[in-house]
């Protein structure tokens, strides 16, 4: 742990130090609220020459992502950042980013879609990309956030992987509120990040075509190649995060870290920065002899399926809480908890509760009410926590 | 030995799946032999997708990276920074898209790349519609122009509005260099491609394609069709550079359009109307580039590209 320093930082600027200790090479990106605090603090590195980056200023988020993959192809390290309608505007890109094996680094922060405008913490733009083929991290605290950035980079570009990652936090909790953070040293960094190791780039003189196209027998090929590398991320994490722990002296669990779980009847699964609020409720109510506990879903593609049905086995009731909707189901984390439980030798009954959609704060009391339901047997139908909650004491503002 | 005029060396090879008589595939290969290997083409759809052909093969000699149809300016501005982080030289990065992945879908991208001055060249091969889905109407399809979705039938007579005119776009971006080429011209197609090569900044060739299949005529006509475009004053041939307006083909008095517009079957329904109405429209717009190449004569210099 020598040279490890400590600063005063948002979640945005966590990303930006994360991206400066990687030593990325190109920057691509468009400006959009929340994020745009992670690119001005990067082109302000790039300005000082404190990172010796590229910094692409596009006129759209699809040409940032369309930047990044081309330099991607050329076998640069990369990273852009978006959030919201941006990410939206990425989806086409997003699905060329993974169908090229492109180790991008995307970070996320989790705004509401449109409409109404709105521009408070919100999952549905994420999840809306859950098909992408894109490795999905949620964040709960600003120092998450640096570590699981440097974390991406190395299982981006391992070998075993080559996916693109996107690493989301949750609009102004994470992204506008500072915290302490320990920023590993660069010789730190450089330990734990070797230069990108190219395979299948594009090189100056050689004829080779990266992206191509294919009749229809060899496009299933390429498909579950991107399948087969999913499925190797959660042992190659583990591997990654050991060693980023030996280094640094940090850990943040893999998958889906626990909380007082291992005797709990009721866990609720939460995802970013509700779950900081729910370990608080979870302490409490342990206080008064409730044998609850808490799972935070860190990973969310791919989908944690063994670490879910593990957590399973010793658990009656399992909610789960989403901050966005897929409309005409669940909650997305819900449907996956579901659908992950259906081949288990044993599922507790798993509920689906709604909150903090549009930025909404998730307050102790709704979490306090979430552990009601599940503790009286749960509930068949998805719960919007939030209306509920005005049910009994209506917002005035 | 006699001093060759057009390069020797080729990069597109045989095997490819263009059609008989395609322009874009003899515009591919010219480009090439004046760019050399030192070359990577991002390529969004458009009928290239299919001619470079599929995987695991390529018809050509350098590096291919595909890209989505509207992105191409964006992708030439990504594999400019990787060039630049990665400490490659002498690379000369390359769009190669057709008019309505350029002109139409693709403006955005390549507006934002021409006004970033990102050191590439894009190349727009105009064969007038979207060919490769089966001859649709873009913005070039010419005014009047039968395609599949301006039909000649019943009160639709084609195409009724004219051809975007993506120079006078791109011009307005000032751009390091800028020029209309025509593979029926391959002495001023080289003539162009090795100053493009040799200048930094963004730079923008405009290749007339005829299309056999798409415009309707049969596929041996191809070079004299492009010879008609230039001569009858369709499509002529000048460059801009530092804002200076050069027309690098002048045959003296034009040839009547007709002769252009009877070659093609995607105008056998012009009525004797039609062809005095373009004739006009192709009169002054080449009396209007004849003044412009006077008055540039006396320009000042655009800024230098970065």
């Amino acid at each position: 742990m020598t040279g490890m320093e400590r600063k005063v930082i948002s979640g945005s600027y966590a990303q930006s130090y994360a991206v400066r200790l990687a030593r990325v090479q190109v920057i691509s990106a468009y400006p959009i609220t929340p994020q745009t605090s992670i690119v001005e603090k990067l082109a302000d590195f790039v300005a000082r020459g404190t990172l010796r980056a590229q910094f692409v200023n596009v006129e759209s988020e699809h040409s940032a992502m369309q930047a990044v993959v081309s330099a991607a192809a050329l076998g640069a390290r990369t990273y852009t950042a978006s959030s919201s309608q941006g990410l939206l505007l990425m989806h086409e890109l997003l699905h060329w980013a993974s169908g090229m094996r492109a180790p991008i680094v995307m970070g996320v922060v989790n705004r509401a879609v449109s409409p109404p405008w709105c521009i408070g913490a919100d999952h549905t733009d994420t999840m809306s990309q859950r098909d992408t083929g894109w490795i999905q991290f949620y964040a709960e605290s600003n120092q998450e956030v640096l570590d699981t950035v440097l974390v991406a980079y190395r299982l981006a570009e391992d070998l075993a992987i080559r996916l693109p990652v996107m690493v989301s936090e949750d609009a102004f909790y994470l992204s506008h509120t500072v915290e302490p953070v320990d920023i590993p040293s660069q010789s730190e960094v450089d330990e734990f990040i070797p230069p990108r190791a190219a395979r299948a780039v594009l090189i100056p003189g050689q004829a080779l075509r990266v992206g191509s196209f294919t009749g229809t027998v060899e496009h299933v090929e390429f498909r579950h190649a991107v399948a087969e590398a999913m499925a190797r991320v959660p042992a190659v994490l583990r591997t990654i995060e050991r060693e980023y722990e030996g280094i640094t002296g940090r850990s943040h669990g893999g998958p889906v870290p626990t909380y007082r779980a291992d005797d709990a009847d009721v866990v609720l699964m939460t995802m970013g920065t509700a779950t900081t609020t729910a370990r608080g409720v979870v302490d409490e109510l342990r206080a008064d002899g409730h044998k609850v506990g808490l799972a935070k879903l860190r990973l969310f593609r791919p989908f944690p399926a063994a670490e879910i049905q593990q957590l399973a086995r010793s658990v009656g009731q399992l909610g789960v809480l989403d901050r966005s909707y897929t409309f005409g189901g669940l909650g997305p984390a819900a449907t996956e908890v579901r659908s992950a439980l259906y081949a288990a030798p044993r599922r507790p009954i798993v509920s689906s509760f709604l909150a903090g959609i549009g930025g909404r704060d998730i307050t102790p009391h709704e979490i306090r009410r979430i552990f009601q339901v599940l503790e009286a047997g749960g509930s068949p139908d998805p719960r919007w926590v939030d209306l509920e909650m005005d049910r009994e004491a209506p917002h005035h503002g | 030995m006699a001093k060759l005029t057009i390069p020797e060396p080729e990069l597109m090879h045989s095997g490819h799946s263009a059609c008989p008589g395609c322009a874009p595939a003899l515009a591919m290969r010219l480009l090439l032999k004046g760019l050399g290997p030192r070359t990577i083409l991002s390529i969004p759809a458009c009928c290239w997708t299919v001619i470079a052909t599929p995987y695991p093969t390529t018809a050509l000699g350098v590096g291919v990276l595909d890209n989505p149809i509207e992105s191409t300016g964006a992708s030439l501005s990504g594999l400019r920074a990787a060039a630049n982080a990665l400490g490659y030289e002498d690379l000369n990065v390359v769009g190669f898209a057709g008019d309505g992945g350029t002109s139409d879908i693709g403006l955005q991208a390549l507006s934002g790349m021409l006004e970033r001055q990102t050191d590439a060249i894009y190349v727009m091969y105009d064969n007038e519609a979207y060919m490769n889905t089966g001859v649709q109407r873009s913005g070039s399809t010419p005014e009047n122009a039968w395609t599949m979705t301006t039909l000649v039938q019943g009160s639709s007579r084609g195409k009724a509005e004219p051809k975007k005119d993506i120079m006078a776009i791109v011009l307005a971006h000032r751009p390091a260099y800028a020029a209309t080429l025509n593979p029926s011209f391959p002495e001023d197609f080289e003539r162009k491609v090795e100053r493009a090569r040799r200048l930094k900044g963004a730079r923008f060739l405009h290749i007339f394609s005829p299309c056999p299949p798409g415009w309707r005529f049969s596929s041996e006509r191809t070079i004299a069709i492009g010879h008609l475009a230039t001569d009858c004053g369709v499509f002529p041939l000048y460059e801009v550079e530092d804002g200076k307006l050069r027309i690098t083909r002048k045959g003296g008095e034009l040839k009547p359009v007709a002769e252009y517009l009877r070659t093609q079957g995607r105008f056998a329904h012009l009525l004797p109307e039609d062809f005095e109405r373009i004739q006009t429209r192709v009169r002054d717009d080449w009396e209007l580039l004849l003044k412009r190449e006077r008055e540039s004569q006396g320009a000042r210099s655009a800024p230098p590209a970065a």
